[in-house]
């Protein structure tokens, strides 16, 4: 650990942890959040710093309104989220990109290029356009540090809102970054000011020509910003790119010329042309839209980029050198052997095992939501039908409804975890009970936002220190919108939650199941010892391997649990008709 | 282009994010400049998981391509397979001689490839197997099978024992800090048997 206030200290930081360094020398004192990969860190390691107010918002359009708050009474505030989280950002965002701010409001935003923890790669240049504000897109750790204190400046100097744009490659790589001393920013005064705060119509309208004058002054700025630099090499090549890509970039083409864009919208237009002037073929490298390129298509100039690069997917080093310098890898061994897949699995011991396994026993279209539960789509569980976005699901199930007609949907459930049913879910059901559906919803409720990571939610009863708080009791939260039939059960009771799923299923009114057992990876959780199959007395039925469990395993001749991976948690023993799974002898291991 | 490429792969929960910060933090105290990719999320649930840690004189991409790595380490030995393409030829490769089935295996849509540790040896001179795994229980805990995974590469590495050591006290929770300290030990002392051989 360093020691605050030391100058001159070197430390090896995540990305998104030094954003949460520079947001702490910024001298910011509200932050907020909604978890998400690759974004969560950010704010987890904000809440370490006691100078700073820090919280886990239900989702991320409350944490922006909280962080707007916080701006226009004159704080330095800061929203992190991930990419698809703007989209439930986005309405706040598009007019406080009217209001402005008072103390300096800064956006972290990371995108996911690739996919490795996400629904879709949407490309948050695009949304910034669309909002109309800046965009700053640091390339390593030490650059996120030194990028979120500028975004402060920008954000105060131009009264708007910034977005500081991450990639999964950036917040989750650590670099070295050279710690400073905090800034001493104090709260500026809050003046009453309703013809910038107050966004109707007539108000409205002014602030939009202000949104519009104030982009021609950013564009002028982003021509003379040090964000912007360019580092001349052999000119035959020039590479204008940002962020991740150009490292990569580095990497594949060695010391050829580059603009290095630190700021990616407004784009420095006067800076490009004099750029791509002094060069032989100009390459924009960028991951995912082709944002910078198509700005330098509008403006005429001549350059190579997506022709040769894909919109889809990560970049690398090694792509650049196949697609644009037609290097391609040569393999370097005669192995032919290739390694099956392993995909991501629900954990020994994860409750969300017996639920699916019931949901798939009674053969129900399920319609399913953001988190690990979402891996229930997965063999040999295969239980999930669809997963769009946070909360979805119970919208879905209720459309379904309306589209089939009660009878054709009676098999038909929604799930959602309790975390999710909090972001975004609640309103799907308070829309079913209103429309008189008669849908199912199952929530799983195993008491932490699991897939990103442990975070607390209001229905934890703990916030992001870990100080207990009040508790949303979702019985009666769901009670309150009009369900009467609430109930709560044990996943791994499962013959009493395949009875409950029946009988909700069959009722002729909306009802709730409570699957609630707390995820395995819960400090707290504890199991028996661990299992082992009696050979003599497996008939090997396979029943127990319709879970989908990674500790047990076929071995052709025998079926055996893995030591190594059970966790004790019993489930299979439940399932297995023959009494041949118990507690692992001494000798067995 | 002299940098070091560092590679650790294996199964999500294996605790391959806790050796790469290891490395990360002993790298940082060669003075070199260091990068260290990991990987959060999904993948972490039981999926292929792969970290990287490069350092050199200045370090652009964090990521670790095809044919660059200098060192990988194994945390099981179907990854080992997966990312052998990865490896240089003289790459020094570390592979633990564990098993973990993945899902497709278990469900017996893919079968889990034969004697891959002897395929790789075959192809890569400086290739070697531990039982990291049976060391890290004698240790105490099978959980500490990544820091006794980390205490052999340490034996193959430039930098002093303490300074590994030092790095593990950093990361690891003050409770772990002693078995930690063993399984590196252990593993380290495993290696030096290796290498007399």
């Amino acid at each position: 650990m360093f020691l605050r206030g030391e100058t001159t200290m070197k430390k090896l930081m995540l990305g998104n942890e030094a954003i949460a360094r520079g947001v702490y020398e910024a001298g910011a004192t509200v932050a907020t959040a909604y978890p998400g990969t690759p974004s969560t860190e950010i704010t987890e390691n904000i809440a370490k710093y006691d100078e700073i107010y820090s919280e886990w918002a239900p989702n991320e359009k409350v944490a922006l309104e909280v962080a707007i708050g916080a701006s226009v009474a004159g704080a330095r505030a800061v929203c992190a989220m991930k990419h698809v989280g703007l989209n439930v950002a986005a309405d706040p965002l598009f007019t406080a990109s009217y209001t402005g701010v008072n103390g300096g409001l800064v956006l972290f935003v990371a995108d996911d290029p690739g996919m490795h923890s996400s629904q879709n790669e949407q490309d948050t240049r695009i949304m910034a356009r669309g909002a109309k504000v800046p965009v700053l897109e640091p390339s390593d750790s030490s650059e996120c540090k030194e990028f979120a204190k500028a975004a402060f400046r920008i954000s105060e100097e131009f009264d708007t809102p910034v977005i500081v744009r991450l990639t999964t490659r950036v917040a989750h790589s650590q670099g070295i970054v050279e710690l400073s001393d905090k800034e001493d920013y104090r709260i500026k005064p809050y003046v009453k000011d309703p013809v910038k705060y107050v966004m109707m119509p007539a108000m409205a309208r002014k602030r939009h020509l202000a949104v519009e004058e104030r982009m021609a002054r950013l564009r002028e700025y982003a021509d003379n910003s040090p964000l912007n630099r360019i580092e001349w090499g052999d000119k035959k090549i020039g590479v204008i790119t940002s962020g991740i890509s150009y490292q990569y970039s580095r990497e594949a083409f060695g010391d050829v010329s580059y603009l290095k864009l630190g700021m990616v919208h407004p784009l420095p237009e006067k800076l490009i042309r004099e750029f791509a002037g002094q060069v032989e073929t100009l390459y924009v490298i960028e991951e995912l839209e082709p944002f910078i390129e198509n700005q330098c298509l509008k403006m005429g100039l001549k350059v190579i980029g997506k022709e040769l690069l894909p919109v889809t997917g990560e970049y690398s080093a090694a792509l650049i050198r196949e697609k644009v310098l037609g290097k391609s890898f040569e393999k370097l061994n005669n192995l032919e052997d290739t390694a099956p897949p392993r995909p991501p699995v629900l954990c020994a011991g994860c409750p969300h095992r017996g639920t699916y396994y019931v949901l798939k026993k009674l053969r129900l279209t399920v319609t399913g939501d953001i988190g690990c539960y979402t891996l229930g789509a997965l063999a040999p569980l295969e239980s999930l039908d669809t997963c769009v976005c946070m909360g979805a699901g119970i919208g879905m199930a209720h459309g379904m409804e309306k589209a089939l007609g009660k009878e054709k949907s009676r098999k038909t459930v929604a799930v959602i975890g309790d975390s999710t049913f909090i972001h975004s879910g609640i309103t799907g059901l308070i829309d079913m009970v209103y429309n008189k559906g008669t849908g199912t919803v199952i929530i799983l409720d195993n008491s932490i936002t699991g897939m990103t990571g442990h975070q607390h939610h209001p229905a934890t009863g703990f916030t992001i220190r870990g100080e207990p708080t009040k508790q949303v009791d979702l019985v009666k939260l769901c009670q309150a919108v009009g369900v009467e039939r609430v109930r709560v059960c044990d996943p791994f009771d499962l013959e009493g939650f395949e009875k409950a799923v029946k009988e909700e299923i069959e009722a002729d009114e909306p009802s709730v199941i409570i699957a609630r057992r707390s995820c395995a990876l819960l400090k707290g959780v504890k199991f028996g010892p661990i299992l082992s199959i009696d050979s003599e007395k497996c008939t090997r039925c396979r029943m127990c391997m319709r879970l989908g469990c990674p500790a047990i395993v076929d071995r052709s001749d025998h079926i055996e649990i893995n030591p190594t991976q059970c966790v004790g948690c019993e489930l299979c023993a439940r399932v297995c008709r023959f009494g041949a799974i118990g507690k692992a002898g001494d000798s067995n291991e | 282009m002299n940098n070091t490429n560092i590679m650790i792969v294996g199964v999500g929960g294996q605790g391959t994010l806790l050796a790469s910060r290891i490395l990360g933090d002993a790298a940082l105290n060669t003075g070199l400049d260091v990068k260290v990719s990991e990987v959060h999320g999904m993948s972490q649930r039981g999926g292929s998981v792969v970290t990287y840690v490069k350092m050199g004189k200045k370090v652009h991409s964090p990521v670790v391509e095809k044919g660059e790595a200098d060192i990988i380490l194994c945390f099981e030995k179907l990854e080992a397979l997966r990312w052998i393409d990865y490896a240089k030829k003289d790459a020094r490769i570390i592979i633990n001689d564990q098993r973990i089935d993945p899902m497709p295996v278990i469900i017996g849509k893919a079968t889990y490839p034969d004697s891959i540790i002897e395929k790789i040896k075959a192809e890569y001179p400086n290739a070697v197997d531990v039982p990291a795994l049976d060391i890290a229980r004698e240790c105490g805990s099978i959980k500490a099978v990544n820091v006794v995974m980390v205490g052999v590469m340490a034996r193959h590495s430039e930098v002093p024992k303490e300074v590994w050591l030092d790095a593990i006290e950093k990361t690891v929770k003050p409770q772990f800090i002693e078995l930690n300290k063993k399984a590196f030990n252990t593993g380290y002392d495993y290696a030096g048997n290796l290498l007399n051989r």
